[in-house]
């Protein structure tokens, strides 16, 4: 009963802040409707890599390739292909999920650090083909000006359409989460010899789990090309998948919407700091180490905690 | 039901299993003892499939399974719990059988349907069998290290094993968690049929639910017979049961 009543009230709560921020254009100005878009966007990309990283358990270093590729897979088919303008965005998260599975394929058969460092070099190797075929994905330009469809070309429509992605694909990732794929996923992240000692082909599932994630992250890059209608080299570099490691970090990577709140406090310090000075990252520095020295679960995981009493002394002895 | 053939397995220069020869016959419940060092969680890793063995058999149920990776023998039906305690400590006491239940059943794929509803009464029932039925929501990573080692033994058997594999299951335990541990592991033997293969130090733990025993040193199989014949056997008794 009890539990029915917490989980109802917190049911409320989600809906609560969704249902502002579906009004959230009628009341702030256009600037800040772009800085909440870019905020759902960012938010996907660093749930899609916590979806490895946190849960998985994964070393997914260059998880920002496959934003890129989303991103870069919708922008070719809108400038250079006849095809309806919407197949491109299914095109987008699946040609990233493609994407995935090869590099996947290759990293599995390594573990920890050794996948982590095979990632960044296979992914870096796409960023180099991206960054010199000029002829084909325009080079360190990029491309400027990609046509959308009507229904999504204001900025306040274009707000909407990548808010309900963002709520389909959250609900989505909750449901995967909590699914017998999602368990034995954590078990895996938990404890991957003794999976293999019931019966689980880890590398299956990992795999199966990079696929998942990278899919969703394709998802995050055609919403970029949905706020932004440009794309280039930078989306692929290996800088931005720091950072979005960072947001999962930052937010609390073992919770499910730690990384949503990662974003948010690292796109917020970037638009209101970077004002300042160029130098943001090293405020984001500062509140990184205070987080791993005093929050080790995470800002998310901090408030988890708060509420419900036990769990910290938990997590504690889980890492021993 | 199991044979293993003159076992070699060397670790650089270190034979660590060097000619084990071991025959568990179903619904047996064996016995292996040695010194420290004698090659005992060695052997059950080889069986397993943690470590591949550099030569000799290891048949289970007709067929050679020494090149199989771990998760395609416990699919054959041997499972096995851990000297050290080797759970899953984030996830709950129920999630830790669960993900074994699952896996039994080949659900562990299934993308969209929650984990809360499937495979649920199999995990209670295992649960209620090892009396972890009341901390079934608790996270596993803080539990008593004696309950750590009951859950250990629940995760093994999520699988629906017929062949258990227990190294060293009261490794830490108290003497009446020790005593009553080794009861659960006997009446389990005998409500689910299952054939248990294990090792111990207490030698009156061995001698009391052990129907056969195979004693190894310096990786080697000194003898395997019954009780009686262990006990008599004069190299064994040099080696180890007159040692102490």
């Amino acid at each position: 009963m009890f539990k029915n009543v917490v989980r109802s009230k917190r049911f409320g709560l989600v809906a609560a802040i969704f249902v502002v921020l579906f009004i959230l254009p009628l009341f702030v100005p256009r600037f800040f409707v772009y800085i909440f878009a870019l905020i759902y966007v960012t938010s996907l990309l660093a749930m899609s890599l916590n979806m490895v990283v946190g849960h998985g358990g994964l070393f997914q270093f260059h998880h920002g390739v496959f934003y890129g590729v989303g991103a870069y897979a919708v922008a070719l088919m809108l400038t250079k292909s006849s095809l309806p303008m919407w197949f491109g965005f299914i095109v987008g998260p699946v040609v990233a999920a493609i994407i995935g599975l090869i590099i996947g394929w290759f990293c599995v058969r390594l573990t920890r650090l050794y996948f982590g460092m095979l990632q960044i070099s296979l992914g870096s190797l796409i960023w180099a083909i991206v960054f010199r075929w000029y002829s084909f994905t325009g080079g360190d330009d990029g491309i400027h000006g990609i046509p959308m469809p009507s229904l999504i070309s204001s900025l306040n429509s274009s707000y909407y359409f990548i808010l309900i992605i963002l709520v389909i694909c959250l609900i989505l990732m909750y449901m995967i989460l909590k699914s017998p794929f999602g368990n034995t996923l954590q078990a895996i992240r938990d404890n991957s010899q003794r999976c293999e000692a019931i019966g689980i082909n880890i590398k299956r599932y990992q795999l199966g789990g990079i696929v998942v994630a990278t899919f969703f992250a394709g998802v995050a890059g055609v919403l970029f090309v949905v706020l932004e209608r440009s794309v280039f080299p930078d989306l692929l570099f290996w800088v931005l998948s720091l950072e979005i490691f960072i947001m999962c970090l930052l937010g609390g990577w073992f919770t499910f919407a730690g990384p949503l709140l990662g974003a948010a406090i690292t796109v917020a310090l970037r638009t209101f700091v970077g004002r300042y000075t160029e130098y943001w990252t090293l405020i984001l520095g500062i509140i990184l180490i205070l987080v791993i020295f005093f929050l080790p679960e995470g800002v998310m995981g901090f408030f988890q905690d708060l509420f419900k009493p036990g769990t910290k002394k938990v997590a504690e002895r889980g890492k021993g | 039901m199991l044979q293993v053939e003159s076992l070699m397995k060397s670790f650089d220069d270190f034979m660590a299993v060097n000619g084990a020869n071991l025959t568990v016959d179903k619904g047996e419940i064996v016995a292996v003892i040695g010194p420290n060092g004698a090659g005992k969680t060695t052997l059950f890793n080889l069986i397993t499939g943690a470590l591949k063995r550099d030569r000799g058999r290891i048949v289970f149920k007709g067929e050679d399974i020494g090149e199989l990776p771990p998760y395609e023998i416990c699919k054959k039906g041997i499972s096995r719990s851990y000297q050290i305690v080797n759970i899953f400590p984030r996830l709950t006491v129920f999630g830790n059988v669960q993900v074994a239940v699952l896996s039994h059943q080949r659900r562990s794929s299934n993308l969209f349907r929650p984990a809360q509803g499937i495979a649920v009464n199999e995990t209670k029932s295992i649960l209620e069998s090892m009396g972890l039925s009341d901390k079934e929501k608790s996270i596993a990573g803080s539990l008593s290290h004696g309950d750590q080692k009951i859950l250990e033994i629940a995760i093994a058997l999520g699988n629906e094993p017929e062949l258990l594999i227990l190294d060293e299951p009261t490794a830490g335990m108290s003497p009446e968690e020790t005593q009553a541990t080794m009861e659960l592991v006997k009446r389990l033997a005998n409500q689910r049929g299952l054939t248990i293969l294990f090792c111990e130090h207490d030698m009156d733990i061995v001698f009391s639910i052990a129907q056969s025993i195979m004693v190894m040193r310096h990786g080697q199989t000194i003898i395997q017979g019954s009780l009686e014949e262990v006990r008599n056997n004069k190299e064994v008794q040099e080696a180890y049961l007159g040692g102490e």
